[in-house]
């Protein structure tokens, strides 16, 4: 296996793309990838995504994605790990560059979910988890998910209002992202008086249904600065599964996969949580923030959420998280949105996060969580300073 | 939903069946070849007591498409006595008329009315477990 690193990237604005359709959507994040890492023509291309088939009724993803980018003859493959598939595709590439398969490898994630009304987006995300055992009983994602904040508060002794600052957090990044959904900041008030989604789940502890594409390209590290004078080196890249539903797990309220996908990423970098400077984590619903915090090694368990009261997670924070809005404010193109995580690692660590920018950050990682955290692909990234 | 899916899932959905291990005796719901807990293949079928607590709950206020029925409806993690967690909807319950730790029966009922072909597909759902009064039936 050789090192790999990552040269370009690229991304549409995240949103309701009323005039842009899947390929356009694609094609754009791509084009844009490419030219940031002044490559003319990839040897492949990898897209993640979840629903084409069920909410755009287009499979075969890839080959679209590569005969509309102008590249009909590359090998081109579809990544699904239901909402990780934007990290997935990234595994993907990632392999087949170290691997020595391919040197040029293009990872798009994207999603268009806005065409379709609400309940058909609903079933769509249903598939996520066990379809026999969990979505044909009309069990919503949000319900399973609300299922374990509910269990997290009576076990911890939390109350709805303690999430907040996951929120408060997000959408405050957000404002500085160009590219992000929501670029409004809210308050503990505006959280508390938001609809509920799922009862205790609220709208604002759910991140938005949206459009979006995100692009990088990869190249094994020894030939990224032919392209580029700030490569970004991925340090660690692994994925971890669970059980699919939540029954058979000894306990809910444990993130196994995202546990075994981190340990796995500080394994293979020989580094430790605290060396960690920011995370992009899968903050979907504030729930899940907290279980990923949790999982990762960052708060003992129980302890995610105060972890977040402590102001641990802010810009200036110990360890900043959803740092240009996350899935909350940013949005969450489902299968989209593990590859813009890794497109504002990278941008973070190459200094190019505009207004978003941290001071003197030097190890980011990302992980992206699909279904009810059955899957987890997590990444470290890194420059040398 | 459609008809053979539905067929194949009736066992389960009816009579709550799982599979146990023949070596280790770890019941699985739903039913798999391979047990979790020691590996084994060999596997029996078994019928699940019906009977468990709620361990956790949340009220869905959006339903999935061809649920509309649900809107509203209780959504329960429940742990039956033989140890076996699961995720089912809740029934012959009012709103606020249950908590953490709740005992709860299963019941066959509807799960959605216009699934594919015309089918009506049932299931099992949980309702709240009503305590008998002691010597009610001495009175009547
Ligand atoms: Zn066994």
């Amino acid at each position: 296996m050789r090192p790999v690193s990552i040269i370009g990237v690229g991304q549409t604005p995240v949103g309701e793309h009323w005039q842009k359709s899947l390929r356009e959507l694609a094609v754009e994040a791509v084009q844009a990838a490419l030219a940031d890492a002044g490559v003319e023509r990839p040897d492949a291309l990898f897209a993640g995504n979840m629903l084409s088939g069920g909410l755009c009724e287009q499979e075969n993803l890839a080959t679209l994605v590569a005969d509309f980018s102008g590249f009909p003859g590359i090998e081109a493959l579809k990544i699904e790990a239901a909402c990780a598939s934007g990290g997935a595709v990234v595994r993907a590439a990632h392999m087949v560059v170290a691997s020595g398969a391919h040197d040029l490898v293009v990872a798009v994630g994207v999603e268009k979910m806005t065409d379709l009304g609400g309940d058909g987006v609903t079933s769509g995300l249903a598939t996520a988890a066990d379809a026999d055992y969990e979505a044909a009983h009309g069990i919503t994602f949000t319900a399973l998910n609300a299922l374990l904040m509910r269990l997290y508060m009576e076990r911890y002794g939390y109350a709805r209002r303690d999430f907040s600052p996951f929120v408060i957090t997000a959408h405050e990044n957000g404002v500085h992202n160009p590219q992000a959904m929501f670029r409004e900041a809210i308050d503990e008030k505006d959280f508390l008086d938001s609809p509920m989604v799922a009862e205790p789940i609220s709208i604002l502890d759910s991140s938005p249904v949206c459009d979006g594409a995100a692009a990088v390209v990869l190249c094994p590290t020894e030939k990224a600065r032919s392209f580029t004078e700030r490569p970004v080196q991925i340090l660690a890249s692994a994925t971890a599964t669970d059980t699919i539903g939540l029954g058979p797990r000894k306990d809910p309220l444990w993130f196994e996969s995202a546990y075994l996908s981190a340990q796995r990423v500080y394994q293979q970098a020989g580094v430790s949580p605290k060396d960690i400077n920011f995370f992009e984590l899968h903050d979907a619903f504030t729930i899940v923030s907290a279980l990923s915090l949790e999982a990762c090694g960052f708060a003992e368990r129980g302890q995610g959420v105060r972890f977040a009261q402590e102001c641990n997670i802010h810009r200036n924070g110990k360890l900043p998280i959803s740092t240009q809005g996350g899935l909350k404010a940013r949005g969450h193109p489902v299968g989209a949105s593990g590859t813009y995580q890794i497109l504002e690692v990278v941008d973070q660590l190459r200094g190019r996060a505009g207004e978003a920018q941290l001071g003197n950050v030097r190890i980011g990682m990302a992980q992206s969580i699909g279904g009810m955290a059955s899957v987890a692909v997590t990444h470290l990234l890194g420059v040398e300073v | 939903m459609n008809l053979p899916r539905y067929r194949r899932l009736q066992p389960a959905f009816y009579r709550l069946q799982a599979a146990r291990c023949t070596a280790c005796r770890q019941v699985h719901f739903p039913s798999r070849t391979r047990c979790l807990g020691c590996g084994s293949a060999s596997m029996e079928p078994v019928r699940l007591s019906g009977q468990g607590r709620v361990l956790s709950f949340a009220r869905m206020l959006h339903a999935a498409r061809g649920f509309q029925d649900s809107v509203g409806s209780l959504t329960a993690l429940i742990e039956l006595r033989e140890g076996v967690r699961l995720v089912a909807q809740l029934t012959d319950v009012e709103p606020d008329g249950i908590g953490i730790g709740q005992e709860v029966e299963m019941v066959l009922r509807r799960l959605r009315s216009d699934a594919e072909q015309g089918l009506i597909v049932y299931g099992y759902k949980f309702r709240p477990v009503l305590k008998r009064q002691a010597g009610a039936q001495a009175q009547s």
